[in-house]
């Protein structure tokens, strides 16, 4: 079984294979190994709900695969809404053709990644696409978790808040550019992908008022929509967020607003001033945190504002979609 | 310490604007003019127009090379994505400019055509190498730092034996625009920021016209206190009223630029006449292919028109890229024309004078 056919697809005895010696090798719990149509869970009392797909070229990248990001995608926004994730399910649209080795690393990442989150994986679906119909993996993974903190209210946001930032940006951007090999660069730049949960969870208990992962569209974007939202403003010193130099670099020679590169380990917390501290020092503790920095505050007018290095203003605008290198 | 940091050190950024804050005086306009898109956007991403008097204003000059790409160009790009047969490659701030269809090559991509954004023109060898039957056109745009690579592309090419690549050069010059500028009586400028970029390539005589039409013109470099110190510069020789070509970026640009380069360019180029978006055409201002390699002469092959003719439009690019009016003076900046529905290319690049403004500064409110 070296390549996916489309008959494991289809139904029959190729898809059974398919699932026993794929995903329930991995994916080890009594409830899928049931194999019932629906999975039979316990919900609790305020079940906090999310899906998110997944694509990504390449599938492979330093620091992670698509395998990974897309179980440590849902459980993170779980997270951030304030949800200890509990119970998972994994569709999978898969190429024909696709390599059942490379499709076993991916599937077990994500077999980690739920481990990791302490998730379950207890639903799943699995379709064959014919050749040249898609170009690589879709998966989707939906999850649901218990709700210990209203951490997505908008209106929680006040004036005076401190801003966090849970990590050194554009790590993840970056080096998924980097691995598709089409700039003529090389470089050893890890994508920060990680599982946050067990990060965010500390925070439970502390004033939190907000909590977003910045992925696409960046930090850029994820403030602008707290803004825009919230009817306040967010002041942002550039000399305390965290970015590395190499990633500096490399976002300046490309001409990337580094503020609009893609995330998936970073988290924007914000929470009340004198409880900042004690945020920050908990989310250092994790090691997807340890670069973590307070690097702004909520305003009572509009607009998200950058004091830059040199001591000037400017504004930072919602980001346009897709980065493209610049000319020049 | 990284390089770049060696420029916007806190002491350094300070002791700089001491010395502007003392030098400039009250009653004067200071209106210096940003040739480059490059520079517009550093002074913008810095917030250096917030840490600097009033008096000191900052025009956007017509610098950036999608800015300065005419309609009709534009669409004779997007004309040519549309053959089957073809590959059309660009940098990225191409693909969101609009044509006079108002579609950018980004759709033709959506729609089918083959379009790819390179990060070098060298990247075409490979493609060509890998896709025989396909034909591989760079749509080169860009002034004196940009047209070597272009012009390696061409020589590459012929040394390596490969047919299936050609470019449409939309290459333009520096020193026409200056003289253009000069003869523009609406222009009120004391001072230029020359492009540091540039000037590593074509060396500091081009901008001579400008010292001898009584303008400052000092060359820098990109960082903040490159483009502090080049403020002080322009203030001093505004009020000493002795003006001069100096050169502010010594640690990349010589006095002779490079050779090497200039010489690839006009091996493979010669100048011809130009169109200018907002500025009309503009004698001996552009690039195009010499005929010894005219196989790889995109305009030839495919019979495309250089010079066709443009539709108007409201959009004020042209006086906006002369420094005669700012983006927010525009009627459609910010409202018929914003970085995600933009009408002129000073939106669309990410250099633009427009897309800076709109970017960095707030919405409309300078």
């Amino acid at each position: 079984m070296a390549e996916i056919t489309l008959s494991a697809g289809g139904g029959g005895k190729a898809m059974a294979r398919l699932i026993n010696g794929v995903f329930l090798k991995y994916f080890k719990n009594s409830e899928l190994r049931e194999m019932r149509d629906a999975a039979y869970i316990l919900t609790p009392e305020k079940t906090a709900f999310s899906t998110d797909s997944f694509i990504i070229k390449p599938e492979f990248f330093p620091g992670g695969n698509i395998g990974k990001l897309s179980v440590a995608g849902t459980t993170n926004d779980l997270a951030c809404s304030g949800a200890v994730p509990l119970y998972l399910s994994c569709g999978m649209v898969i190429p024909e053709g696709y390599d059942t080795e490379k499709l076993e690393k991916i599937v077990s990442s994500m077999a980690e990644a739920a481990g990791e989150a302490e998730a379950e994986i207890v639903t799943g679906d699995t379709k064959v696409a014919p050749r040249g119909d898609l170009q690589g993996l879709i998966i989707n993974v939906s999850g649901i978790g218990r709700t210990e903190a209203e951490w997505n209210n908008y209106s929680a946001v006040k004036a005076g808040d401190c801003v966090i930032i849970s990590s050194d940006i554009a790590r993840h951007g970056v080096s998924v550019l980097l691995a598709r090999e089409e700039l003529g660069f090389s470089g050893g730049i890890e994508s920060d992908c990680n599982v946050l949960c067990k990060m965010l969870q500390t925070l439970y208990g502390l004033r939190v008022h907000f909590v977003r992962d910045a992925t696409r569209g960046g930090v850029a974007a994820v403030l602008n929509e707290i803004s825009e939202r919230s009817g306040l403003g967010i002041t942002v010193r550039e000399n305390d967020i965290p970015l590395r130099d190499d990633v500096a670099h490399f976002c300046d020679a490309l001409g990337f607003d580094p503020l609009a590169v893609a995330n998936e380990g970073a988290v924007i917390i914000i929470t009340e001033k004198d409880d900042a501290e004690a945020a920050l020092e908990r989310v250092r503790k994790h090691p997807a945190g340890r670069n973590a920095a307070i690097c702004g505050y909520v305003r009572q007018d509009a607009g998200v504002i950058m004091e830059t290095s040199v001591g000037g203003r400017r504004y930072i605008e919602m980001p346009l979609g897709e980065i493209l290198p610049r000319i020049c | 310490m990284t390089i770049n940091k060696l420029f916007s050190g806190k002491k350094l950024i300070d002791s700089l604007r001491d010395a502007i804050f003392k030098e400039t005086l009250p009653d004067k306009t200071y209106r210096i003019m940003e040739v480059c898109g490059t520079h517009t956007m550093a002074a913008a991403k810095y917030g250096i127009p917030s840490i600097i008097p009033s008096n000191i204003q900052l025009v956007s000059g017509p610098g950036c090379p999608v800015c300065v790409t005419s309609q009709a160009d534009i669409d004779n790009c997007i004309e040519l994505a549309a053959d089957k047969r073809v590959t059309v490659a660009t940098f990225g701030d191409m693909m969101r400019v609009v044509g006079s269809g108002g579609n950018s090559l980004y759709q033709a991509k959506a729609a089918g055509a083959d379009v790819r954004t390179v990060y070098s023109p060298l990247d075409l060898i490979k493609m060509a190498r890998e896709q025989k039957s396909r034909s591989f056109v760079f749509i080169a745009v860009g002034f004196e730092t940009t047209a070597p690579m272009a012009a390696g592309l061409v020589k590459t090419a012929h040394a390596e034996g490969i047919r299936n690549i050609s470019i449409l050069s939309l290459c333009k010059t520096m020193p026409q625009v200056f003289d253009m500028l000069l003869k523009d009586n609406e222009i009120k400028i004391n001072g230029f920021f020359c492009p540091g970029n540039v000037t590593v390539i074509t060396g500091l005589s081009i901008y001579k016209p400008l010292m001898d039409a009584g303008m400052a013109a000092v060359v820098t470099g990109f960082e903040p206190a490159d483009l502090l110190s080049a403020i002080l510069e322009v203030i001093r020789q505004v009020n000493s009223e002795k003006f001069s070509v100096v050169n502010n970026y010594r640690r990349a640009a010589h006095e002779l630029g490079n050779v090497k380069a200039n010489t690839l360019t006009y091996e493979v180029f010669e100048p011809s006449d130009a169109r200018w978006r907002g500025f009309g055409l503009l004698p001996s201002s552009g690039l195009s292919v010499r005929e010894k390699y005219e196989a790889y002469d995109a305009f030839k092959l495919f019979g495309i028109n250089r010079f066709r003719e443009e539709k108007p439009t409201p959009c004020r690019c042209g006086d906006i890229l002369k420094g005669r009016i700012t983006p927010k003076e525009c009627p459609m900046f910010g409202k018929t024309c914003t970085p995600e529905n933009a009408a002129g290319p000073c939106m669309v690049s990410s250099e633009g004078s427009c897309a800076a403004y709109y970017k960095y500064s707030a919405r409309g409110g300078g």
